[in-house]
């Protein structure tokens, strides 16, 4: 065995102890944290009296979860701190990769609808098609609506879900007291929820960064607390039923012998709205995304990245920033009318639920871990994260693990907080922070990530 | 007129809760110019550390003084709920300093979402009704059609916000803490740079602005005699439109909107419409920030470039 002199052994052991020590303190905050709150739990008895319910195994496994995860990181930190830091670049995509891959996003998305059909037949393809499918393409598209005003105008928007529910109760109304079809109902719904955006972008143009957020967030809650409030013409918490259901070129999805079915001599089977829905809602995201494509070549949309990065410049630069954002703000919102137009006609029943703060937040989620900017990301992210928390409710093996009280679903909320804030700090440009960039220079060059980032505007 | 003076005894009771959230949001929004959005949720948080404690005291160790019991809850909700704030600086704040302006403001939306799913998870999304104390109520005024009535829970909110607020603002006044807080209110930079530790300034700001969180829900606790974990977003708003209201970055403007946010709220739903009274407040901080961005007491923001 060799000797190791004293001061080389004292060198090695003072990480260790020093890792230990953070360690331990990581798991007194997380029995400081948890003493409560985890440790006993409030319920009530059968006589309606609070009780208190001790679970100190959790605080148990809290605890010791903080100490190994606290000193597995700094240890791993301790074995990479001495390699040489890498010199980050800002990585270029190949110019082919980026389309090839949307271009097999596009064909499997456009598969999807038979791919479900032909692996889980026509019981299990009702709910893959409807949860998964309709659902993620709902939120894709709302991502990439609030896209427009958050990724490339870089206006945070807090209230988005309002022009969404504008959408949606515009479709709702017209179809009662117009009667109205959904093919009519839709451009118009579009059309009222752009016009809100711009009533209420307006008065805020001015505001920064975070006081825009916190303002339409107030908007956002004006318009929900209106729809439960104002009762004879929205129905309150009872919200609107018998939406009508689109038809495909006038044909019905029914039974009837002027259905669809009957039409072109098929079975009846409720699996041919809900894929008409799937096209739809396919075909509504991709607009969205193409017009956004094109936005982006277009003047307009390199003013409202241009005024991302840097408000004064683009101010002194002539740039009119009250037109461009207003322009950012009312496309946005019409594209997010378009979404709640078509929510209400797939639910046929609406109420001011589906609109609460949560839902503009999960928008704002997905936006942001995508990548802001990065249509490509935002597909990702709602993918991940809408069919993440529909996987969720398939977990039933869990039951068997953590006891038959547990409910995944629960957890999904709580899932989506913690990845907002761990995405912020590990990538706080999004999983794609790459965007392709609306002008080449023709030769290529490596830049340094330092000198391009954001403005602070 | 007996209607009146009712209303603004209970408004000003519901404001002084609301100034206490709201000086929280003020102090971190001057130091480090962010929307702290996860404080209506520490709010919340300290609801229930305070309801669990009370619990404990009274059920299980059967402590018999309600004031003994209500001290010892009061200082164990403002440590707990100090500990919180600072882990959710330390860990969610922190490492996104000198980031993006908006990367520290959606960190606070993901720990807000976070922390009230926490709590959901945790104690269930029932409504939890706590014991019921404090009751007796002073008749001021017996003026035949309408009684005016100042119940102790009212008296004992109005004392204890008073002394807080005082020690709070001794604290901010005339400590080397509080100098340091104002040094680097006015520039992070040059105060580091004159051996402040802004780190742990910054920490502190946000520690402090925890504890009166706490007592605000100890108060609210014990004023609405139920908590919910729902209960963090509504009260954060307003309290942060009563920031707004008297000046964001200033302390006796949080005091001065929130009693203001709790007297209009409380004329509002007494005279007009009880349904709409949330749309008065959020109107409020609208037209606030529009019109009016530096609020009562707060100074203009001069943009530098």
């Amino acid at each position: 065995m060799a000797v190791v002199p004293a001061e080389l052994q004292s060198t090695k052991a003072r990480p260790i102890t020093a890792a230990l020590k953070e360690a331990l303190g990581a798991g007194l905050l997380a029995l400081g944290l948890s003493v409560p709150i985890l440790a006993l739990r409030t319920e009530q008895d059968i006589s309606n009296r609070l009780v208190l319910q001790p679970r100190w195994n959790y605080v148990v496994i809290a605890v010791l979860a903080a100490f190994f995860g606290r000193l597995l990181y700094l240890m791993y930190a301790a074995a990479t701190a001495n390699r040489a830091p890498r010199v980050k670049t800002v990585r270029t995509v190949p110019a082919g990769l980026a389309q090839v891959v949307s271009l097999l996003g596009l064909v499997a998305l456009i598969l999807y609808p038979w791919i479900a059909l032909s692996i889980v037949g026509k019981a299990g393809a009702i709910k893959w098609i409807d949860n998964f499918g309709i659902q993620i393409m709902i939120y894709i598209m709302l991502g990439w609506g609030l896209n427009i005003v958050v990724g490339l105008a870089g206006l945070l928007d807090l209230g988005y879900v309002a022009f969404y529910a504008v959408g949606a109760y515009s479709t709702a109304l017209l179809a009662h007291n117009l009667g109205l079809s959904f093919w009519l109902c839709l451009p118009l719904a579009g059309i009222l929820a752009a016009f809100w955006g711009i009533l209420l972008g307006f008065p805020v143009l001015r505001l920064r960064g975070d006081y825009l957020a916190i303002v339409t967030l107030a908007f956002g809650e004006i318009i929900r607390l209106v729809l439960i409030n104002w009762v004879p013409v929205t129905n309150g918490y009872a919200g609107i039923s018998g939406i009508p259901r689109p038809s495909f070129f006038g044909l019905p999805f029914n039974a009837s012998d002027q259905g669809f079915a009957a039409f072109f001599g098929l079975e009846f089977t409720p699996l041919h709205r809900l894929i008409f829905l799937f096209y739809v809602i396919l075909g509504l995201a991709l607009l969205t995304n193409w017009v956004t494509l094109r936005l982006r070549r277009l003047p307009v949309g390199r003013a409202w990245e241009a005024l991302r990065e840097d408000e004064i410049a683009c101010r002194s630069l002539g740039i009119n920033t009250t037109n461009t954002k207003l322009t950012a703000f009312a496309i946005g919102a019409g594209f997010g009318g378009f979404a709640g137009s078509f929510f209400a006609a797939r639910q046929g029943f609406i109420s001011p639920e589906s609109f609460t703060f949560i839902e503009s937040a999960v928008v704002l989620a997905i936006v942001v871990l995508g990548g802001m900017g990065s249509q490509i990301g935002v597909a990702i992210a709602a993918i991940a994260m809408i069919g993440g928390t529909e996987i969720l409710r398939e977990l039933d093996w869990l039951k068997d693990v953590f006891g038959p009280a547990f409910d995944p679903t629960q957890y999904r909320m709580l899932l989506f907080g913690l990845a907002m804030v761990l995405v912020m700090i590990w990538k706080p440009r999004g999983l794609i922070s790459y965007r392709s960039p609306s002008i080449f220079l023709r030769e290529k060059k490596k830049v340094r990530s330092d000198l391009v980032k954001e403005g602070h505007g | 007129m007996e209607y009146l003076a009712q209303q603004l005894i209970n408004g000003l009771t519901l404001g002084s809760i609301y100034g206490l959230i709201a000086i929280g949001y003020t102090m971190v929004f001057g130091i480090i110019g962010m929307v702290n959005f996860a404080h209506g949720d520490v709010f919340m948080v300290s609801t229930f550390i305070a309801l669990i404690f009370l619990m404990v005291l009274t059920q299980i160790l059967g402590v018999g003084s309600l004031v003994i019991a209500l001290f010892i809850v009061l200082i164990l909700a403002m440590v707990l709920t100090s500990v919180w704030s600072w882990a959710i600086e330390r860990f969610a704040y922190r490492p996104l300093r000198g980031s993006f302006r908006l990367a520290p403001m959606i960190s606070a939306i993901g720990m807000s979402i976070f922390l009230s799913n926490l709590v959901q998870v945790t104690q269930g999304p029932r409504n939890k009704p706590s014991p019921s104390m404090l009751s007796d109520v002073l008749i001021l005024s017996d003026g035949g059609t309408y009684t005016v009535t100042l119940s102790y829970k009212q008296i004992l909110i109005a004392t204890v916000t008073a002394v807080l607020l005082a020690a709070f603002w001794y604290v901010v006044q005339h400590t080397s803490l509080g100098r340091a807080q104002r040094a680097c209110e006015q520039d992070r930079r040059m105060a580091a740079l004159l051996g402040v530790d802004v780190d742990r300034t910054i920490s502190l700001t946000f520690v402090m602005g925890a504890a009166l969180a706490a007592v605000a829900g100890l108060m609210f606790m014990i004023y609405y005699g139920v908590v919910n974990f729902n209960d963090g977003f509504v009260p954060g708003v307003k309290a942060f439109t009563a920031a707004v209201l008297g000046g964001i970055g200033s302390l006796p403007g949080a005091v001065l909107g929130g009693l203001l946010i709790g007297l209009i709220e409380t004329l509002w739903s007494a005279y007009f419409s009880i349904d709409y009274k949330d749309v008065a407040t959020f109107s409020i901080l609208a037209i606030t920030l529009i019109f009016m961005p530096s609020g009562l007491l707060g100074k203009p923001d001069v943009e530098k470039v």
